[in-house]
């Protein structure tokens, strides 16, 4: 049996209509639609929302298989309602040859949880001075239209320059992880008043503007597109803000961590809220959430960071950076922006689904809930409430600041192409 | 009293009084002819070095065996940062072992806080000092000189050092000294200020219960103890300033200086001096600077924050107005 009818469900926070799925593409939506020949999902007026899209996904695969694996790492992501994610490119090997990202593409393909889309390394080995074979990257199986050496800043302003270029040729685009690396050196967390007073190293919110700032200006020397990864300064939204307004082509990311903590949470010397960029200040969330809620930031990514127990479960300077993100990322998402009035269900489906699939070309994803589109879709139920236990996640790690939190919202189930990944709560 | 000594923030007013009370009793133990108290006899504590430090892991061993406790002295070679794991295991080791208290010193700031609320381990926590973070009984026994110079020795029982100008000077940027100092001189009722190059003032250093100077004769003259902080050369590569001799202008402490000081004003220096660049040796040889009472006093303070975290028996401690009198 191929049909599915989802029963009564609020399309993009809508009212509640039926939608029948047939075979891997929707096939109605509307009102009192015939559940014959059809298995029923009765959704009680959850909130249908297109299948969310991750452009920044930390899979480790190859090479730190401990940490994460691309099958695992699809599985947390059709757990936190993704049906497709962009695979970041440092892994061991880089992802910096046609070969490697093949492989990684395959992977997700034969995962069967969620569609993998392998970024490619900026320059060969992410050591940021020669540029990998972005054109060979493109046309390789894998298609990629992403490159970054997200974890390294594209530091030399000539490279930058070039990859915004090249890419041109194809209508790639160049994810930039913003982080001067002499202003940042020996940096452990927020450079403020928490980090004076722990005595860790600062890392300056300008060593992400200034990067910003030159990056946003080279583009629009050379016309080409840009996008920010993990905006996490309140200055960082201005010169996006002023960018855009100067009609240069950029696009920026804010991750679920970044819109909920803050450095104060570093007192605890606890491992888990370490994470690059470093989470910031208040001021600094609430200017993310607004700058989010009006445009200013097109969409949210999990930076999906996995570590092993033991690279967390030690002191602060010798932990590794990152948290894992793609299981709670919708939860964090409705706490600080839908119940806060922030956003609608309609415009969290714009910033996880429809832009990041716009920013990253991945077909197929981030379509409208209607007839003849494929059946990526995402079911919630945003009124249950629960206490995140990590015990329960399907990512092979479990560095998550979140243990022990109530969180709101819960994916009951996931589609990827009329398949169901994810089935009252649980990975089919 | 608190169970760990990890910052000296931790400190209220009234235990840091009665810490520095409580060297003063141990203190008159250095002048008797066999310097041993039975306090924690039958206690096993643990110094725990993963940083090189002969001085201060020489005065916790001090003040540890003339408190009767047995010591074990761990050094931990290299960087634990290179090599994560192994603050963890060796706290789970000296657990087997039941040790009853563990003196850290780290160079990773939060390294001791993480030791003391991680689980890993169950004894006290004492900190001798984590990165650029905390070093609070080198604090306490900063104060504890202030107040023996400034206060009196018999005078000072019980009192704080309220109204106190403190000066320290130097690089604050990268000091455990000055942090635990701001936090605890604060607490104990003194005015701070700091007087450094602007390279060497931290960024959030607003948020400090103290003043912040970058000109060190203004500030001379309303002081009453200038405490000399060490400056690595090697900060000089690191563009903090522009050369030896222009800091040595601007923020060393030489005679010249030291006679701009209130006739009764004190010259510290947590050791060990550098003489030339920060502190010439004209200062570091004068009866008003105080290095070696420091070194002194540091046992002192050890032996009483040993003592009242382990809960020593009341009745081993000295009494200093039964024997004086
Ligand atoms: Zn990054």
């Amino acid at each position: 049996m191929s049909k599915i009818l989802i029963r009564g469900a609020k399309v993009l926070g809508g009212e509640a209509q039926d939608v029948l799925i047939d075979g891997e593409t929707v096939a109605a939506v509307g009102t009192g639609l015939s559940a014959e020949g059809a298995r029923v999902i009765e959704a009680g007026g959850q909130i249908l929302l297109p299948g969310l899209v991750d452009l920044h996904t930390h899979l480790r695969e190859p090479g730190r298989e401990d940490s994460e694996t691309v099958l695992t790492g699809t599985r947390a992501a059709a757990s936190g309602g993704y049906t497709a994610v962009f695979a970041m490119a440092n892994t061991f090997p880089v992802a910096d040859t046609a070969g490697v990202v093949e492989q990684v593409y395959r992977l997700g393909k034969e995962s069967g949880y969620c569609d993998v889309q392998p970024i490619g390394a900026v320059t060969v080995g992410l050591e940021g001075k020669k540029l990998a074979e972005l054109g060979a990257m493109h046309d390789s199986a894998a298609g990629v239209t992403v490159f970054s050496d997200d974890g390294k800043c594209v530091d030399d302003a000539v490279i930058m320059r070039r990859a915004l270029e090249y890419v041109k040729a194809f209508g790639g685009v160049v994810a930039q992880h913003a982080q001067e690396p002499r202003l940042t050196e020996g940096a452990q967390m927020n450079e403020g008043v928490v980090s004076a007073e722990l005595g860790l190293g600062g890392w300056p919110a300008v060593a992400e503007e200034s990067v910003i700032a030159r990056d946003v200006l080279l583009a629009e020397h050379v016309g080409s597109r840009v996008h920010i990864c993990h905006l996490s300064t309140a200055g960082s939204v201005e010169i996006v803000r002023w960018a855009k307004s100067r009609g240069i082509d950029v696009t920026a990311e804010v991750t679920p961590h970044h819109l909920l903590l803050t450095d104060e949470m570093v007192r605890s010397y606890n491992p888990v809220y370490k994470v690059n960029p470093p989470l910031r200040t208040e001021r600094d969330v609430l200017a993310l959430r607004e700058a989010l809620a009006d445009g200013t930031i097109d969409i949210v990514a999990t930076d999906h960071a996995p570590h092993p127990h033991e690279d967390k479960d030690c002191e602060w300077a010798a932990a590794a950076m990152g948290m894992v993100g793609l299981e709670t990322a919708l939860s964090v998402v409705q706490q600080t922006m839908v119940e806060t009035g922030l956003l609608d269900w309609a415009q969290v489906a714009d910033r996880m689904s429809f832009a990041p699939a716009r920013i990253g070309r991945a077909q197929g994803h981030g379509r409208p809930v209607s007839a003849g589109e494929p059946a990526n879709l995402t079911l919630v139920d945003p009124a249950y409430r629960g206490v995140v236990d990590p015990a329960g996640f399907a990512s092979r790690s479990r560095n998550t600041p979140y243990e022990g939190r109530e969180l709101p919202g819960r994916v009951t189930h996931t589609f990827l192409r009329g398949r169901a990944t994810v089935v009252d709560g649980k990975l089919a | 009293m608190m169970r760990h000594l990890i910052s000296a923030a931790d400190l209220t007013r009234d235990e840091a009084v009665r810490i520095l009370d409580t060297a003063e009793e141990m203190a008159r133990v250095a002048d008797r002819p066999i310097k041993k108290l039975p306090a924690l006899r039958g206690r096993t504590v643990c110094n725990l070095f993963f940083e090189d430090s002969t001085r201060t892991r020489i005065s916790f061993e001090a003040a540890e065996k003339r408190l009767s406790a047995d010591v074990i002295n761990f050094a931990a070679k290299g960087s634990s940062v290179s090599k994560g794991e192994s603050l963890k295991d060796t706290a789970q080791t000296l657990e087997a072992m039941g040790v009853d208290a563990v003196v850290i010193r780290h160079g990773a700031s939060g390294a001791p806080y993480r030791l003391a609320t991680s689980g890993w381990i169950d004894a006290p926590v004492i900190n001798a000092g984590d990165g650029t973070h905390q070093h609070p009984t080198q604090a306490l026994l900063d104060a504890f000189t202030m107040r023996r110079r400034l206060v009196g020795r018999d005078a000072g029982i019980g009192q704080d050092l309220a109204g106190r100008r403190i000066t320290l000077v130097g690089d604050v940027l990268h000091s455990r000294v000055a942090r635990s100092n701001v936090d605890l001189l604060h607490t104990l009722g003194a005015e701070v200020t700091l007087v450094a190059p602007p390279t060497l003032v931290p960024v959030g250093v607003e948020a400090w219960p103290c003043e912040v100077s970058y000109d060190l004769d203004a500030v001379l003259p309303k002081s009453d103890a200038v405490m000399m902080l060490r400056v690595q050369r090697e900060r000089m590569n690191a563009a903090f300033f522009p050369t030896e001799r222009e800091y040595s202008r601007r923020y060393g402490l030489d005679g010249d200086r030291m006679a701009r000081m209130p006739g009764h004003a004190i010259v510290m220096h947590p050791g060990p001096m550098v003489r030339g660049m920060e502190i010439t040796a004209e200062v570091a040889d004068s009866d008003r600077c105080t290095v070696i009472e420091q070194v002194a006093n540091g046992v002192s303070i050890r032996m009483a924050v040993l003592y009242l975290l382990l809960g020593g028996n009341e009745s081993d401690a000295p009494n200093p107005r039964t024997e004086e009198k």
